[in-house]
């Protein structure tokens, strides 16, 4: 099959899903010949028109107000924020209108609408444009939160998000946008609330998401020439999150640690942790859930301490041992 | 036409003309010596380059005294160095190394000088207008007696920050000058296209404060107007909106392919507006300096030049354990 990037992907599938359906449009800054921040709508302007792509002013809190009214009308808006940092801006509209308009309403109305935006570390880009802000939507009852870790997972997962009633948040990895991978030409959805077991493995089980997806992989490969077999699962989806798929791997592994790039506290991680602990697999545990995530401390400059802020290979390879190592009473 | 400096050189002196020279010649060639190293990979992450945008800085902050204050932006460079900073230590932030200003932390997208009374560059566009009125509350609280001058740029008078600080800033008559480096461009987005009227100074009728328009590119109009503003504010006559018509020479950033505006136009300004160009005949003719004070002058920017980048490339890195060091919280 033809190989593409995660950013080629998604450009990809929001080009025919525009094509496709009268109501679905794009909107954000600088989305139109530059191609955006990070060039994912590169030429999408060009071929599609400005009345599809829309190139706003820098005006967050008026672009995502702008979706939900849109959604709430009949239309479907992919809503591009720049940088998820900038959330902070469009917070109202996100978390107190769209989250909650089709509640407060008894049911009434829908806000298909979903928020496309970059987050994650590792580019220098410092405090203000480098963090990973998933765990506040997935606090807000109302809202879908995810995170793709492959061009695949990318294109399949934009689809089901697209053709979903409701708010979608998008988060995309700045690192991740020029990997390659597989990708069917045609359109295809993957369900939200499927996790994918990116590598089967016996020993332990590595919850990852996002970039730790890939980080999380090269650590079982090098934990393997120690014989150690590593399970790699990525939910790709937090909001819905598939439990039973991770509760599954578990019970086999008997060990889990859960990897995520935001600071580790209040991070997504801790509720898969709890969430393990609370099940059935709970009896089936050798040793304590264990969450590597995020120092916690805003992303530095410098390049080394950029590194050592979120979790690298060695980080996960050094927590999948000391998980080894320790034994239930 | 450009300002005549002869009337400047009684008024002001022949001292602080050179000196503005030689201001605006550092900051030109500290973002061409950035860039050098940038390209040699020895800067990492992104920077915003300030080159054609000298004369506002330097204009504006020859109007403050040490104990005035300045909130910057993303594009700061030349801010920070107008309004009196080590640059030494300022190059070693931008290597990310312990000797800078932030100790490495902050990079270009926020540097701040405390002591200069630099509050900061800013990662969020139009982050810092509210904070310029908060220091300018503390001016008046304390009858401190300071200004702050906020600058920013076209594309942040699009933000609701922009408009919410300044009418809070008109209606408790705060020390506040709001400087608009109107450079034509947000990242990609024509400022004709983002709003619908003709100058952006007209902004400030619907704040009941005063609207001034000066050219960007002439270096005592910058001047003496932001003089002009500097004393309303001092003498408790409130805020001014000062919009200052410029370009900037280079892309937004370092991955900027420029295909939102024409070469031609870009020619237009380097050739023809560049403001440090036109003063320096300007003081030639006006016999405020003499061709051997120029060419002194140029040698001094580079001495100190060399001398910052000898100095940040030999500063060591910050050490990992500063990691977690100035988090409280
Ligand atoms: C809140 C926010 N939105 C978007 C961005 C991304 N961004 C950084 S600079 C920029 C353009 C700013 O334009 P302008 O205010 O005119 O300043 P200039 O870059 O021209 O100096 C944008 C969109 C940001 N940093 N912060
Ligand atoms: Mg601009």
């Amino acid at each position: 099959m033809r190989q593409i990037t995660y950013a080629e992907a998604l450009k990809e599938v929001m080009s025919q899903e525009i094509k496709a359906n009268e109501n679905v449009f794009i909107l954000g800054e600088d989305i139109g010949i530059y191609g955006g921040a990070f060039g994912v709508t590169n030429g999408m302007e060009s071929e599609l028109g400005r009345d599809k792509v829309l190139s706003t002013p820098i005006s967050e809190a008026a672009i995502s107000g702008v979706a939900v009214g849109a959604a709430l009308t009949g239309m479907r808006p992919i809503l591009e924020l720049q940088f998820s940092d900038f959330i902070t801006i469009a917070m109202d509209q996100i978390v107190n209108q769209a989250a909650k308009l089709r509640y407060m309403n008894g049911g009434k109305g829908s806000i298909p609408m979903v928020v496309r935006t970059p987050g994650g570390s590792g580019a220098g880009f410092a405090a203000q444009h480098s963090q990973s802000l998933e765990a506040w939507m997935t606090h807000i009852p109302g809202l879908k939160v995810v995170q793709p870790s492959t061009p695949y997972d990318a294109k399949g997962l934009f689809k089901a998000a697209l053709d979903d009633d409701n708010p979608v948040i998008f988060y995309e990895h700045k690192l991740l946008y020029g990997i390659r991978g597989e990708v069917p030409e045609e359109t295809y959805s993957i369900p939200l609330g499927k996790a994918d077991i990116k590598r089967e493995g016996s020993d332990v089980t590595v919850v990852a998401t996002s970039i730790m997806v890939h980080r999380a992989l090269q650590a079982a490969d090098q934990l393997k020439k120690e014989g150690i077999s590593v399970e790699v699962i990525d939910p790709r989806t937090l909001v819905p999150l598939d439990i039973d798929t991770i509760v599954n791997s578990v019970k086999k592994t008997n060990r889990a640690v859960v990897v995520y790039e935001a600071v580790q506290r209040g991070g997504y991680g801790a509720e898969i942790a709890s969430l393990i602990n609370e099940s059935e697999a709970f009896d089936y545990l050798d040793a304590p859930v264990t969450r590597l995530g995020g120092k916690a401390v805003p992303i530095p400059y410098n390049p080394n301490l950029e590194k050592k802020a979120v979790p690298q290979v060695e980080d996960i390879v050094n927590a999948v041992k000391s998980t080894l190592v320790t034994l239930a009473k | 036409m450009k300002t005549s400096c002869a009337n400047y050189i009684s008024e002001i002196g022949r001292d602080r003309l050179k000196d503005m020279l030689y201001q605006m010649l550092l900051i030109r060639r500290f973002e061409e010596t950035v860039e050098r190293l940038f390209m040699q990979g020895k800067i990492h992450g992104t920077m915003h380059l300030c080159i054609g945008q000298e004369p506002t800085a330097v204009g504006a902050c020859a109007a403050l005294t040490n104990e005035d204050k300045i909130t910057s932006t993303h594009r700061g460079h030349g801010h920070c160095i107008a309004k009196g900073t080590d640059v030494p230590r300022m190059m070693a932030e931008l290597l990310g190394k312990k000797t800078g200003h932030c100790k490495g932390k902050g990079g270009s997208m926020h540097i701040a000088d405390l002591e200069k009374g630099n509050l900061g560059a800013n990662g969020i566009v139009a982050g810092g207008l509210p904070i310029a009125c908060g220091a300018a509350l503390t001016s008046l609280k304390k009858q401190a007696g300071f200004v702050v001058v906020c600058f920013f740029g076209d594309g942040a008078t699009n933000e609701g920050s922009f408009h919410e600080s300044l009418n809070l800033a008109s209606i408790w008559n705060l020390p506040v000058i709001f400087f608009c480096e109107n450079n034509q461009y947000g990242m990609s987005g024509n400022i004709k296209e983002m709003t619908k009227i003709e100058h952006l100074s007209e902004r400030a009728s619907s704040y009941g404060i005063p609207g001034e328009i000066v050219d960007g590119t002439d270096v005592l109009q910058v001047y003496e107007v932001t003089a002009k503003a500097v004393e309303r504010a001092r003498n408790g006559e409130g805020p001014t909106l000062i919009e200052a018509k410029t370009y900037r020479w280079k892309g937004h950033s370092r991955s900027d392919a420029r295909k939102y505006r024409a070469r031609e136009e870009e020619q237009d300004w380097m050739n023809n507006k560049d403001g440090i160009k036109s003063f320096r005949e300007q003081l030639l003719r006006d016999r405020a300096v003499t061709e051997q004070e120029v060419i002194e002058i140029e040698e001094r920017v580079k001495q100190l030049l060399e001398e910052a980048t000898e100095f940040a490339e030999n500063s060591p890195e910050p050490s990992i354990e500063s990691l977690e060091a100035d988090v409280y919280a």
